[in-house]
């Protein structure tokens, strides 16, 4: 995920990038064609472009997708409520760093899957027991990051600004958050892609009529191959979007402007 | 930039405590508190006790399972699936990274491929590898071993560009052979990247193995477990099920990376001990 575009960013790295993606899509094709997989595994490009193009004229895919994004924002919503605030809790006061320390680091181990029976059988099948998965596996990157990351803050800075005669509260919102905020940031992103990635187990285990993750497994049970992947390829897109243009735009409008980070180069 | 992050926001519990016994009292207060919480709600019968147990039923489950050895055996079962997979994902990883960083060519055919399933949930293959190996051990190893290789390989690739340009010429300029170039510089110097890589991948196949193992309805296994013992409602067996997988988390990240990482790179001097 790190240096993806400086990576291919100039032109001959593109028109490799296009040559390999043709030319494995070339051989995925002639393996669905040879006939040695038979077609409900394997199928042909064609067929995942159709069942994609018809899933979406009538509307069944942006359903699922809006079900499985609902989810994850919502309980990214209720990660980030929780997770960045106790984070600087943590951070600027040590009783509480003491009391919520040894519980979080004996919790974040826990795979968020290991909790979707449990959860099933609490909360029931459907919305509350996703969502929750969801705010449990990403509540733990974002607390962790916003710690270190008002760890992190240079406390040179602090001194100069108390020196400079700022209160308590300009402190903490003109140096503080900005100052941790590539930390906030990160810990944003690694947040939302474990939601991504929570959001789609616990909608395989907990499953209700909608949903992405739900759409593949219930496809496996039919056999229907092309629905699987043209859900994948839509799960991959919408991850995609959210890394790059979301929270790529939030770096630049941020940390960015703020001279926290430079862009990298190679 | 994002990687620097990820290295220094990675939890590190040790690296805090003061006296001995006043920081093993401190530590352990906060899970009391929550004990007489969680015992309190369970006593007050909100919840059927079925459903949320009391603190003594967990303990029996668990020393139960223990004793009859159920619950090793699933452990046992978990472990092996875990380190398997994760053995062909360091090995592939590592491989597929060091190449992509040294040569520009696997570079260009291997860089847009990664890009592209890489962001996709590691769970959303699972299906896929299901129909095609069946439900079983190899399906669920394989899957194990596919989703936790994407850490791996960013890792090692940007370890392996990371390393100095000036490091490169002046081994070159003394002498040092391709062969001692890449032992003696190159993989030293992309040690700290590899083993950050190593560590988010293991991380990651934790994570997977126990939902994969849940719906690749293999015979043993922490995830099979909990996942089973739902259909009795077996609430307590899940809860010890979870302590277990809990624990295996804390002691894979305490005690296997950590010190692989002191051993080597903070031996070496290229990053700061974690555990002052």
């Amino acid at each position: 995920m790190i240096n993806i575009a400086q990576g291919v960013q100039n032109r001959r790295s593109v028109v490799h990038a296009v040559a390999t993606v043709a030319a494995a899509a070339g051989l995925y094709q002639a393996l669905a064609m040879s006939g040695v997989f038979t077609q409900a595994l394997l199928p042909k490009l064609q067929t995942i472009l159709y069942t994609l193009i018809a899933m979406l004229a009538d509307g069944t895919m942006e359903r699922h997708a809006a079900y499985t994004l609902c989810r994850v924002l919502v309980g990214f919503a209720l990660a980030t409520a929780v997770g960045i605030p106790l984070g600087i809790l943590m951070a600027r006061f040590k009783w509480a760093e003491n009391f919520f320390l040894p519980l979080v680091s004996a919790l974040m181990p826990i795979p968020s899957f290991s909790l979707v029976p449990l959860f099933m059988l609490w909360f029931g099948i459907g919305n509350l027991t996703t969502i929750l998965i969801v705010f449990y596996a990403s509540t733990f990157p974002m607390l962790f990051n916003t710690w270190t990351g008002v760890r992190a803050v240079n406390p040179l800075w602090l001194r100069a600004a108390s020196c400079m005669g700022a209160d308590e509260r300009r402190i903490f919102w003109n140096v503080i958050i900005p100052g941790a905020s590539p930390f906030i940031i990160t810990g944003m992103r690694q947040a939302f892609l474990r939601s991504w990635i929570a959001v789609v187990g616990a909608e395989m285990i907990a499953a209700s009529d909608w949903g992405l993750g739900w759409v593949i497994f219930d496809a496996k049970e039919f056999l229907q191959a092309d629905v699987m992947m043209a859900s994948l390829v839509v799960i991959g897109a919408i991850g995609f979007v959210f890394e790059r243009l979301v929270f790529g735009s939030l770096e630049r409008l941020t940390v960015l402007r703020w001279g926290m980070v430079r862009l990298a180069k190679g | 930039m994002q990687d620097a992050v990820t290295l220094t926001a990675t939890p590190h519990l040790a690296s805090r405590v003061g006296g001995r016994g006043r920081a093993v009292a401190r530590n352990l207060f906060p899970f009391l508190v929550m004990g007489v919480l969680w015992e309190l709600v369970a006593r007050s019968g909100i919840f059927p006790r079925k459903l949320f147990p009391r603190l003594e039923d967990v303990a029996r489950a668990f020393v139960d399972l223990t004793v009859s050895g159920v619950l090793p055996h699933h452990a046992i079962e978990t472990l092996l699936r875990l380190l398997s997979g994760f053995a062909l994902a360091a090995i592939v990883g590592v491989t597929l990274g060091v190449l992509m960083g040294r040569t520009r060519r696997m570079e260009d055919i291997l860089l847009p491929l990664v890009s592209i399933l890489a962001p996709i949930p590691g769970l959303a293959y699972a299906p896929l590898f299901l129909l095609w190996f069946g439900p079983g051990e190899v399906s669920a190893i394989a899957l194990v071993a596919f989703v936790s290789m994407f850490a791996v390989i960013f890792n090692s690739w940007t370890g392996v560009k990371a390393v100095k340009e000036i490091w490169l010429r002046s081994a070159e300029a003394m002498g040092a052979n391709k062969h001692r170039l890449f032992w003696y510089v190159i993989f030293p110097g992309a040690l700290p990247y590899i083993l950050t890589g190593l560590r988010l991948g293991l991380a990651q196949a934790w994570r997977i193995l126990v939902a994969v193992e849940m719906l690749a309805s293999v015979p043993w296994g922490l995830g099979w477990l909990i996942f089973g013992a739902r259909e009795f409602l077996n609430t307590d067996a899940m809860l010890a099920g979870i302590i277990v997988i809990a624990l295996i988390g804390i002691l894979l990240e305490k005690y296997v990376f950590q010190r692989i990482e002191n051993y080597t790179v903070v031996r070496w001097g290229m990053m700061e001990s974690n555990t002052r």
